[in-house]
């Protein structure tokens, strides 16, 4: 293969340091390539997307009016924040409990194992909607809680109904669901982890605890997060099925109720629609700045601004290679 | 000289119904570098994960600067020890692995402050100084805020001894710190190990490379279906070896 210097000696200095490489053959300019059929489909999807945009406008069913007298409605707001509440509680527990549960599962104490085990079991397999309904037959069930030795002697009871409010039945119906489901998306996440790590964080003589906290847990979020970003977009319309406790003033339930003032539930839905999406839209970037952070040293890619330092690090070698 | 570093009388290992290790008796002084060599499944590795207790040994004893590895002994019986006291006994043996295993989440300085900082609760300036110093020592003061993918295998490994280091171990065991390198990376890391050997460290090396055995070690041991088939000065055994198996294999080798 033949070296060619050429061209190195004259032109090195003109080109602006941190520029491309000053030196060397002409960058290639091609023709790009011409794509008839995604012009075609383009236009397709354009013209049927106007078409459908036209109908809804057009369709008095739709009730336009209604829906944009109820969209900012003190009642919906609040209801929209009730809805907010209720996914950020259940979510917190929900993970909370699941990354207990994940690591419970995966360590060497048979005890924990199983109990994480029988838990996943019954949460997982059955209906969030049954459940939830049993959360709010709860004081029915158990009308109060003894404290005390079992069958011998209790000096204290307490009334459940004093205990919880709808409210935090519902989180709690909500939370315990989802831990099985993310007790497995940990799981999935920490056997992610090459073996490797846990070898070497044992040789510098850190503890199982620490192992997992420093070292395995963070280096699985990479898997966990997606996941659990789902699952909270996920939490977020589920939460519409707590009026199976019954708890009626979130999102959905307060809408529904409204219809009754319209007349037509179908601006209602529209309008509870709306607020789903906007809440859905900002969690989507949260996702892609979490996936960003836990991304960090994953990649032999190089950051712009580390290309960057780099090519002005070559600049300057070949400024100071001709001196 | 006093008390070896590393004593082990015919330690086994078994996996099961497979016997692995079957009776290794061998001493390292203080100070001494150890070169274990042989055929892969040879049982090398194997060993040297028995010496911090990644390995639990089935059979023999085994110990370190005194202590027996892995179990409490009293009244003449042998007690399966906490991962607690685990844990300590690896915090004074430094390991460097073969695919380097460092924490790709950390930089090169953190990889190699955290545990100091975690394990052996220094202050988080005091272990970024010992690190940067460190990073120096194997001259890659200016990676401090690379990760391990941007690092090459040689630069990896070079961090990875470092991170060793930290813990300021009194035992350094080397499983084949080279093999996965591209063969021009592996000068600088066998440098970096030969610079630790002149300055007193007691290192156990599994490795294939036979000119850092005759140069560096004190002594070599060569392994063949888990036992150790011969052993001696380095020079000697490489140039004049008595066992069939060594000579076999050295031919096939250097």
């Amino acid at each position: 293969m033949a070296v060619s210097h050429s061209g190195t000696g004259e032109e090195a200095g003109t080109g602006s340091a941190g520029g491309p490489v000053d030196s060397g053959p002409e960058l290639i300019q091609a023709v790009p390539l011409r794509r008839p059929g995604r012009w075609i489909m383009a236009v397709l999807v354009v013209l049927l997307l106007g078409l459908f945009l036209y109908g809804v406008a057009t369709n008095p069913a739709y009730d336009w009016g209604t829906f944009g007298r109820y969209l900012f409605d003190q009642r919906v707001s609040k209801a929209a924040g009730v809805t907010l509440s209720l996914t950020a509680l259940s979510m917190f527990f929900g993970i909370v409990l699941g990354v207990v549960l994940a690591v419970m599962r995966l360590s060497p104490n048979p005890v924990l194992k199983y109990v994480s085990f029988g838990w996943l079991w019954f949460f997982r397999g059955t209906p969030v909607y049954v459940q939830l309904v049993f959360w709010g037959l709860l004081v029915v069930i158990y009308k109060q809680i003894d404290l005390g030795i079992p069958f011998v002697h209790q000096f204290a009871h307490i009334k459940t109904q004093n205990l919880l409010t709808y409210y935090w039945l519902a989180v709690i119906g909500l939370a315990l669901n989802e831990s099985a489901y993310m007790a497995e998306i940990v799981r999935a996440g920490l056997t992610s982890v090459d073996e490797g790590q846990d070898e070497a964080a044992r040789a510098l003589g850190m503890s199982w605890g620490l192992t997992m906290r420093r070292i395995v847990l963070p280096q699985a979020m990479r898997v966990i997060i997606p996941p659990t970003g789902n699952e909270l977009i996920s939490m977020l319309k589920t939460t519409s099925l707590v009026t199976a406790v019954p708890l009626t003033t979130e999102l959905y339930s307060r809408t529904r109720d409204l219809s009754v003032e319209t007349f037509n539930p179908i601006p209602m839905l529209l309008v509870a629609s709306a607020w789903y999406l906007f809440f859905t839209s900002i969690l989507m970037v949260g996702q892609f700045y979490l996936e960003r952070y836990f991304a960090r040293g994953a990649s032999r890619k190089m950051s712009v601004r580390q290309l960057q330092a780099l090519a002005n690090a070559q600049a300057a070698g070949n400024q100071k290679g001709l001196i | 000289m006093g008390q070896p570093m590393v004593r082990s009388e015919l330690v086994c290992k078994d996996f099961g119904a497979l016997r692995v290790l079957k009776g290794i008796s061998l001493t390292v002084g203080r100070g001494e570098v150890m070169c274990l060599v042989g055929p892969s499944g040879s049982g090398k590795s194997t060993f040297l994960r028995c010496i911090n207790h990644l390995e639990q040994v089935t059979a023999g004893r085994l110990w370190v600067d005194g202590e027996l590895v892995g179990y409490h002994e009293r009244g003449g019986k042998l007690h399966e020890m906490s991962a607690k006291d685990a844990a300590r006994q690896r915090r004074d043996i430094g390991m460097v692995f073969q695919k380097f295993n460092l924490f790709p989440h950390l930089t090169a300085l953190e990889n190699i402050s955290e545990a100091p900082i975690r394990v052996k609760k220094q202050k988080k300036a005091e272990a970024s100084e010992r690190a940067r110093e460190l990073l120096d020592q194997v001259g890659l003061g200016e990676k401090a805020k690379a990760y391990p993918a941007q690092l090459s295998g040689g630069q990896q490994q070079r961090v990875a001894i470092a991170r060793a280091l930290a813990m300021d171990p009194k035992l350094m065991l080397f499983d084949e710190p080279t093999s996965a390198l591209d063969p021009e990376l592996v000068g600088e890391v066998l440098d970096v190990m030969k610079e630790l050997a002149r300055g007193g460290m007691t290192m156990i090396v599994v490795t294939h490379e036979m000119g850092f055995a005759r140069e560096v070690a004190d002594a070599l041991v060569f392994m063949d279906g888990g036992v150790v088939v011969e052993s001696g000065e380095p020079r000697e055994v490489l140039s004049n070896p008595k066992h069939d198996r060594t000579k076999a294999f050295l031919s096939k080798v250097l």
